[in-house]
Order: structure tokens, then sequence, then C-alpha cells
């Protein structure tokens, strides 16, 4: 069984949802992403989103946007996350998601992605703009390699396409709540709750709701319908305005601590 | 090779290249915008609209000119000049934005957006949204907007928002993913109307079937005017690719005519100096489509740069890619230089003062008429220069 798995397992016979967090690798740079990762596990984090910066992120909003250019600034490529992986892997068991657009991994070649990405202790992989319809090859070759495929679904995903999705991902399904750029909202959308309930009808994998999902109330409100919430433009603007500042890990350890506290359970609704 | 006119396929492909690589998200607008357009092919009343718009509204058919100036001067291979600048708006652009117009209105889109470089796609877009009563939003990349100030204008005078993106080279592909963002956001009232063959299936496609009307018109015209002969040759530059594959599409399957795309081979053979994707970049993925690409070796996408905003982008349309790698077309560069010079003598020679993007058709020409003596080749002369005369005179001060 996957890390991935077995995190959902457990939180599943837990009092807690999941909080899936995204950050971009190497943002502001490549040595301070090991602590970032760290710190947000000891605030509660259960699987971690890396983030592979690329020059042109078209379903990003302004904030990773940011992240991209300053990682790239210092100089991170696909190899300089994948090495980030690894040295998280050295020192945590959780579980690992390598978040790419597609064309830096076809330029690093993606049989040796995904070899280079198992051996480093990844767990999974989501490629932004790889349509399901076109990722057949590239999925047996990371099953292959024991590294799980996930894919995105839209409020405006079809039935039947959500079928596709679900056979196609393994470990869980990442639940886009709107349809728009990544960023942060003031509310959830309206279309987010009946989304998580069309795809359960249909698929057993453990369901991730994310895009726009930034603050604890947003993890109240969806704690009861979904196994994770993912966070990700609320990180990621944290290491934006202080990635300097040598109190940030703790920082991004107390506002894990403050989604995760939203994602609890109380007795009435488990 | 005459198989080659029935791509794509369904899953958008021209050979290995081509396809649909978006996010999840732009799934469902682009099925449909695919199931709109497999509709209206099928009904006649769609094409009798457009075919009026294009012959009342925009100025079509174009004329096919016989530069015997230029021929003379050159002495070599007979010219012709294929005359979309002469069309509303003064580029190429506007065959394709009636069609979409037409698409965007029956699905009942109240607002269109477009992306924009050299300016010209964006002022066909704020025309036709001017018509047909949309809103209209033209992303326009910063560095693009100062070197086509012009155009900026224009778009405003006809209606049309124009947004100004600061990321990257701030030219247009920058303008293209904003254009993206905006459409994934919005498209349950918004329509994209994407202006070069290039982008997610069907896009290629939908933007190629709306421009061949230019090669169907030539092939017609040249006919008439050599008593029933063809070309031997066809030039056209290539930014995304829509002008050329217009052009080219309808001759596909006449073997014994060239093909012949011109990239902007800018100030050097240095990545970041030019956008000459095929003999620069790699197959990749950008903006949704699998074709070459000029990119780092971590597979970041480059910087580009040509003195033509039309031209200055880091991937080229798939059908192009394909046309190359069969052996059906094949792919030449011109520096800025020579197409300045090509305007320079164009303008002299002929009385026509022609884009830059087109000017590098134009330079190619010139490089190849003096040995091809006895051949026919036809220019797309794809738009006016009315818009680069800022640049002009920048490039010419000795006409200061």
């Amino acid at each position: 069984m996957s890390r991935i798995s077995k995190t959902f397992e457990q939180l599943n016979t837990g009092r807690s949802r999941g909080l899936v967090v995204y950050l971009t690798g190497g943002d502001p740079h490549p040595d301070r992403t090991v602590d970032f990762v760290l710190a947000l596990e000891k605030g509660g984090a259960d699987i971690v989103e890396l983030g592979v910066p690329f020059s042109d992120p078209v379903a990003d909003g302004p904030v990773i946007q940011c992240a991209s250019e300053r990682s790239l600034q210092a100089g991170t490529n696909l190899a300089g996350v994948l090495d980030i992986l690894r040295r998280i892997r050295e020192r945590s068991d959780i579980p690992l998601v390598i978040f790419s657009y597609l064309n830096p991994v076809l330029r690093y070649g993606f049989e040796k992605f995904t070899e280079d990405a198992a051996t480093a202790g990844a767990d999974g992989a989501l490629l932004t703009d790889l349509n399901v319809d076109e990722a057949g090859a590239y999925m047996e070759q990371m099953e292959h390699r024991g590294l799980d495929p996930v894919f995105l679904i839209a409020p405006t995903t079809s039935l039947e396409r959500i079928k596709t999705l679900s056979q196609s991902s393994r470990g869980f399904l990442y639940l886009v709540s709107r349809t728009g750029v990544t960023g942060e909202q003031k509310s959830i959308s309206e279309r987010a709750i009946p989304l998580v309930e069309r795809v359960r009808s249909v698929s057993k994998l453990p369901l991730a709701l994310g895009f726009g999902l930034s603050e604890r109330k947003h993890m109240e409100e969806v704690a009861p319908h979904v196994d994770a919430a993912v966070v990700g433009s609320a990180v990621v603007r944290m290491i934006g305005d202080q990635g300097d500042e040598k109190s940030l890990p703790s920082r991004l350890t107390a506002l894990c601590a403050e989604l995760k506290a939203g994602l609890r359970l109380d007795t009435s609704t488990v | 090779m005459a198989a080659s006119s029935t791509l794509p396929d369904d899953r958008g492909r021209f050979g290995r290249f081509g396809g649909r690589y978006v996010p999840e998200s732009l799934i469902a607008p682009i099925e449909e915008l695919e199931e709109t357009y497999n509709k209206a092919v099928g009904d006649e009343s769609f094409s009798e609209e457009l075919s009026s718009l294009l012959r009342e509204y925009a100025g079509r058919p174009t004329s096919l000119y016989y530069a015997s100036r230029l021929t003379e001067r050159l002495g070599g291979a007979r010219i012709y000049l294929k005359r979309e600048d002469l069309l509303h708006t003064g580029a190429h652009k506007i065959n394709n934005c009636l069609g979409q117009a037409l698409l965007a209105r029956r699905m009942g889109k109240k607002r269109i957006i477009a992306e924009t470089g050299a300016g010209q796609h964006g002022v066909a877009s704020a025309t036709v949204a001017a018509l047909f009563g949309f809103e209209c939003c033209v992303y326009m990349g910063e560095e693009d907007m100062r070197r086509q100030a012009l155009n900026v204008f224009r778009m405003r005078l006809l209606g049309a928002q124009v947004i100004g993106v600061k990321a990257g080279s701030r030219t247009l592909k920058e303008a293209i993913s904003e254009a993206m963002r905006d459409w994934v956001t919005n498209f349950e009232h918004t329509y994209y109307l994407l202006g070069s063959a290039l982008g997610p299936h069907p896009y290629p496609l939908i933007v190629r079937d709306f421009q061949t009307v230019i090669g169907r018109e030539t092939r017609a015209q040249f006919k008439e005017m050599e008593e029933g002969e063809l070309p031997d040759a066809l030039i056209a530059c290539v930014g995304g690719g829509s002008n050329a594959i217009g052009l080219f599409h309808p001759f596909l399957s006449d073997e014994n005519v060239r093909m012949i795309g011109v990239e902007a081979g800018g100030r050097g053979s240095n990545l970041g100096d030019h956008a000459s994707r095929f003999e620069g970049g790699l197959p990749g993925v950008l903006h949704g489509t699998y074709s070459y690409v000029l990119q780092d070796d971590d597979g970041q996408i480059a910087l580009t740069h040509s003195v033509s905003a039309g031209l200055d982008y880091a991937s080229v349309g798939p059908e192009h890619a394909w046309l190359r790698e069969s052996g059906r077309a094949e792919y030449v560069s011109c520096s800025d230089e020579e197409a300045l010079e090509a305007v320079r003598l164009l303008s002299r020679l002929e009385g026509i003062i022609p884009a830059l993007e087109s000017a590098h058709a134009v330079a190619e020409a010139i490089k190849r008429a003096p040995k091809a003596s006895g051949q026919t080749l036809v220019v797309n002369l794809s738009g006016r220069g009315d818009k680069d005369i800022g640049i002009y005179r920048e490039k010419m001060p000795d006409l200061e």
C-alpha cells in the first residue's frame, strides 16, 4: 500500500480530515524548502504537494505564479526539486506528491522522471496540463515505478469523465472547488460540495478538495464532506511575504495547526 | 501526401503533434466549442452567413497581384502577392475572427477575450465585437503595447478593453497565458477568440478552416491568370502560422507546389534572440498543444526576439510541425534586417508597405527569386504596414 493510501486509512479511523499542503519547491531558495515542509508536517499537514516551477503556469493565479518566478530565479529545476524531495524523505515519512506542468517533465524524459522521482522517495505525481485522454502511456510508467497518478476533477467535469479520472487515479482525487485559477477566495464556491457528492457517488477513492480554500472557517465548512482539504496559495503567500525571515518555519507550523484544527470532527459529524 | 489534408484525427493530432494538453477545468469549455463547431460546419446557413460577411464586410475576395516591378528587379521567378493586406482591419486575422464570432453568438456568449501580439488579431477581435455587440477584452504584453501603440489605440476606439500583461518577456506568450486564465475563470459567458492555428484541439483546426479561404481563392485566381497552371511555390510567414496554413492547406494534395514557411530569425542564433522554433526548438507542450517549442535544458519556455511582434512566439502551430516532419513543407527563417530591407524594396517598387510579419515572407521571396528563373512564387502578403510605421521610422533614420 502506498504512503498516500496508508495516510488516508489512518485518517479514516481518526477524528480529523486530512490537510494537504502545496508549496513550490525552491521558493524562495532550494535550501529552504526542506525546513518549510518539516514545519508544515509539524503543524499537522498530512500530505505535501511539491510544485515544480514553470515559466508559464496557465492554471495558476498571481500568488503561485510569483512563487514559480522566485524559484526559477533561484535556479530551481526539476532535478533540483527531486533533490529537495530526497532530502525531505531522509527526515520525514510524509507522503509527497510532485506537482508539475508537463513540459519540464517531458524535457527531463518521462521515464527518467518516474524512475528518479520514485528513487528520491516521491509517492505520486499530478501533472496539471496532462489531460487524462492523453495520459495512457505516462500512467503505465508511473505505476511501474509505484508512483500514484493523481488527476484533477472540475465542477464542469461530466459524470462519465469523473469515472475515467477516478479509474486513472491512485491514492486520492483532487477536486477543484471552482472553475478558475489557483488562489485564495473569501468564500467557498457553491459548486464545491455538490461536486464532492457527485464524485463520491461513482468513486471509492479519498477526495481532496482544493482551489480557494485558505482559512480555518473554510476547513470547518468542508470537513463534514471531504477526506482532505488542499491549501496552496495561503501557504505560498506566507512564504512569499516572509521568505527571508528566520521565524517563517514556526509561522508555517502555526498556520497548519490553525487549518488542521478546522478539519477536526466533533462526534456529531463522525 | 494527400492523406494529410484529412488531418487532424478526432483527438486533434497531426501525426504526433497537436492534441489537447489543458488543465481539467478547460475540458468542458473546449468540448462545448468543439460540439458547436462540428454542428456549424454541417450547417449551410452558417457558411452562407460567413461568406456574406467576408464579402460585404471584410472585402473578400482579395486580389492576387502580379508584382511586375519586383519580379523585374530580382530577375528570376515571377512573384505574385496575395493581398490579404487589403482586407478590412488590414490583415488576414479578420477571416478567423468573423468565423469565430459567429460561433460565439451560437454559443450564446456575451463577452469575447483575445490575445494579441502585433495587435492585428486584437484589432480584428475588437472589430467583430463591435459588429456583433459583444463585450471585448484583449490581453497584450506590455512590450507589444509599446511597439504597436497604434493598434492599442485602435482597439480602444473600437470599444475594447486592452489589458497589459507584465509577466515574462511581456509579449504574445504571456498574453496567451493570461487569456487562458481569464477563459478558465469566465467561460460560462466568455468566448476565447484564439487568433492563430495554435492551442488545444479544436483551435488549430477551427482557425485553419476559417483561414483556408486564402488558399482557395489563390488557387482559383492563379489558375485563371496562368491558364490553368498552379504556382511552383507558396511562401508565407509563420508565427503561430494561421496565414501560412490558410494559404498552404488547399494546395496540400498538389504535390508539385512547394510550401515555404518563414520564421523570425531575429537578431541572431542564440536562444532568446530569435523565434525560429524549428531550428532552435524541440517538441514540447505549450498552451495546450504538442509542437516545436523554444525551451531551455530544463523545459522552461525560452524568451524570444523578433522585430515583428506577430512572429515573436516560442511555439508554432502543430500542423506546421507535422507538415515539416512529413516533408510536405519546408521552414526557413529571415532576420530582422532582411525583413526591414524587404519593407523598403516592396514599398519603393510596388507602392505596397507590408506589415513586418509579411515582410519576412517577402524577404524569402527576394532570396529565392533570382535563382528560380521560369518559376512562379506566391507570397502571402498577410497584412499592411500602417501599424509598423513607428518601428520603420525608428529603424530607417535615413528617411527622416
